[in-house]
């Protein structure tokens, strides 16, 4: 894992010296609250539906064992004994107190650990594959490349004032499971014909209310210039991005008008003028980052046997374990979506748990997906079963990774200002109409993903089966959409047509599994049945 | 009919305004600001009584002022989906 130098670890105290003090001014009334507000929000303190919200910073997802008990730490010290892990690889608290803020801040800090660039129009927390380091088809850990965007977009002052927020994703497989083209600047890491590694650009992605895949506008940037490519994307964006318009100032929407070949055509422009600067940090810069996310120290002699007589433990491992890249281990995923539970929450306890498992059973590492879960990346296949009995019995052995229980949820109108209906309640129907795993298998791999409005933080644009919550006249609607994904084969759903109320909605949802099961051709999961019947036949059974 | 509503500076915590300088966190203690809304409002924040105040518009009920909107009854409530942090859970949140 990388950890901070001398550098980072003092802008990281200056920075909470420094809202310690904005703090107290609020709290003595010297500073207004028109005043404070762009300052608390800098440091990731939101003034959310029922209290401050505080949204904390996940690196690429990564964390040691030591950062996770601390964020079981602050959710007993200062919230409610819980946190929600999001769909971006953060933490957020919901009920958080302005005077306790800076104290929170200090504790983080004390573990590599900050609030900063969560909020604003910056670029934000860099997103990466959660399976980094470990998967079995990567063609390089994609983390030292996010780690260098972090350290080059950390207070970059050029890029603290952008049009709208910006999001970056790496990943460094064929298989995507970051929503990489969803993501303002999505990053795949590639071989040219040469055989160097290098970064293949898409750019202009992202949800929210006009959802775009990025297209593709470079198919190979050498490692020795890839902040400066990444820059000159950036400072396209910087002069030319809509500020007079909130809703059409993401890059997106750039892209989009001056049109793909233009916008590339003015990146080559500015990336061949940053070229004759020479600003950008060496490849042996990349290497140094590189050393702190070697291999842990695998024994290169672990068996790769698995007794599986234990049936339940069978359908875990299955469904919640994937291929590692070192014989003998395997990646465990942690489902943070028990039936009828709020997806992406845990518990103080639970976090302090999964802090110690993986420290037992994961060289002190753990990760957090966009799809709300937490993953222990290098498991000894030796140890999956006494993994599996500690978290079932914590509640964390809902069986059903990728599957219609494993849901996306935003908090929606339970939590968010901005929200138009709930979403959490919706989650927990669905799950418990579903909550036969045998049935949940049979459905296969199903990505259901609900957001509360139109900003769409749940990826309901790119839900196999998406929810929108919508106010109609002062009730909770719902829309469903179909035929998302934000996997390699990135679509964007669409909608199936009128809304529904809460319980209406949990049965389409259910009208349109059993369409697909009706329907189906071997070894067709519920998207590519839609893809290939479209979305006519869907239309009818729901509305008939 | 009119309430006010916000946040109290240090806890965050919902608050809804019970006359002259008082602050309640339930919502059945929120009376009627009628005209003087705006005023209230201006003259809690100023005080730091309370933070972001807004007004809510609301109808008569059998348990007193109850919010048109649903995120205000949602804020009246809490989560719905915690039960044991909520605190005001007799509020309705679906109406009719
Ligand atoms: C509760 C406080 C939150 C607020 C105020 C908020 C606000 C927003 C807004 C305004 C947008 C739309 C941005 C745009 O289209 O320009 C957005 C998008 C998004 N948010 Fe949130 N959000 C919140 C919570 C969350 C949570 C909990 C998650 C993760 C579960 C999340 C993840 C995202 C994602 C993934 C997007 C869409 C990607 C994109 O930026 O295009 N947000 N959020
Ligand atoms: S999608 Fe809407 S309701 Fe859900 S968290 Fe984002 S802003 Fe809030």
């Amino acid at each position: 894992m990388y950890q901070y130098d001398q550098y980072d670890q003092a802008m990281v105290d200056a920075r909470v010296a420094e809202f310690r003090d904005q703090c107290e001014r609020r709290l003595k009334g010297e500073l207004s609250e028109d005043q404070f507000k762009p300052l608390r929000l800098m440091n990731g303190l939101y003034l959310q539906l029922h209290a401050y919200m505080l949204r904390v910073a996940i690196p690429y997802g990564t964390l040691s064992a030591k950062q996770m008990r601390m964020l079981g730490h602050i959710g007993r010290k200062y919230d409610r004994d819980y946190g929600h892990f999001t769909t971006r690889q953060n933490i957020q608290y919901n009920w958080i107190k302005l005077e306790d803020a800076p104290d929170i801040l200090a504790d983080l800090a004390t573990v590599e650990m900050h609030a900063i660039q969560t909020s604003g129009n910056c670029i934000r927390n860099i997103s990466s594959d959660q399976f980094a380091g470990a998967a079995a088809d990567e063609i390089a850990d994609p983390r030292p490349w996010a780690e260098l965007l972090r350290q080059w977009s950390s207070f970059h002052p050029e890029f603290s004032y952008l049009p709208r927020k910006f999001k970056i994703a790496v990943i460094a497989s064929e298989e995507d499971r970051a929503a990489m083209r969803l993501h303002d600047i999505g990053i795949q890491l590639v071989h040219n014909d040469a055989g160097e590694l290098g970064a293949k650009f898409y750019v202009g992605g992202g949800m929210g209310r006009t959802p775009m895949i990025a297209p593709e506008i470079r198919d190979f940037v050498p490692a020795d210039e890839l902040i400066h490519y990444a820059e000159a994307c950036l400072r396209v964006y910087n002069r030319y991005g809509r500020r007079d318009n909130k809703y059409k100032a993401r890059i997106k929407i750039l892209v989009h008008e001056l049109g793909k070949d233009e916008y590339t055509r003015q990146v080559e422009e500015e990336f061949a003028h940053m070229k004759t600067l020479g600003l950008n940090p060496p490849v042996a810069e990349l290497e140094r980052i590189s050393t702190y996310f070697a291999d842990p120290d695998f024994d290169q002699n672990a068996p790769d046997d698995l007794d599986m007589s234990d049936p339940d433990f069978r359908i875990w491992v299955e469904q919640n374990t994937h291929a590692h890249k070192q014989s003998g281990y395997a990646i465990a995923t942690i489902s943070l979506k028990p039936t009828g539970g709020i997806p992406g929450d845990a518990s103080s306890d639970q976090i302090d748990l999964m802090a110690d498992l993986a420290e037992q059973y994961s060289f002190d590492e753990l990760r957090v997906t966009h799809s709300q879960n937490i993953v222990l990346p290098h498991v000894k296949k030796a140890d999956l079963y006494a993994l599996w009995q500690k978290l079932d019995a914590a509640g964390l052995a809902p069986a059903n990774l990728d599957l219609v229980s494993d849901m996306i949820a935003c908090p929606g109108l339970d939590y968010c200002s901005l929200a138009n209906a709930r979403s959490i309640p919706l989650a927990q129907k669905i799950s418990e109409r579903f909550a036969d795993v045998k049935r949940q298998q049979d459905l296969g791999e199903l990505k259901l993903k609900i957001s509360g409005c139109i900003n769409a933080c749940g990826h309901h644009h790119a839900g196999h089966i998406g929810i929108l919550g919508v106010d109609k006249k002062g009730f909770e609607n719902y829309q469903l959409s179909l035929g998302g994904s934000g996997a390699e084969d990135t679509s964007l759903a669409k909608i199936t047509g009128p809304g529904f109320d809460e319980d209406g909605i949990v049965d389409a949802v259910e009208t349109v599994t059993n369409l697909y099961l009706k329907t189906r051709e071997d070894g067709e999961r519920f998207i590519d049945t839609y893809r290939r019947i479209g979305m006519a036949p869907f239309k009818e059974a729901l509305y008939g | 009919m009119k309430i006010v509503t916000g946040n109290d500076l240090k806890t965050g915590d919902v608050i809804w305004w019970s006359g002259g300088e008082t602050w309640s966190r339930h919502l059945g203690d929120a009376i009627d600001a009628g005209d003087e809304a705006e005023a209230v409002a201006a003259r809690e924040e100023a005080a730091m009584r309370v933070n972001v105040p807004y007004i809510v518009p609301c109808e008569q009920s059998d348990q007193g002022p109850m919010p048109l909107h649903i995120k205000d009854r949602v804020r009246a409530f809490g989560p719905t989906v915690r039960a044991d942090l909520a605190i005001n859970t007799n509020i309705p949140i679906v109406k009719g």
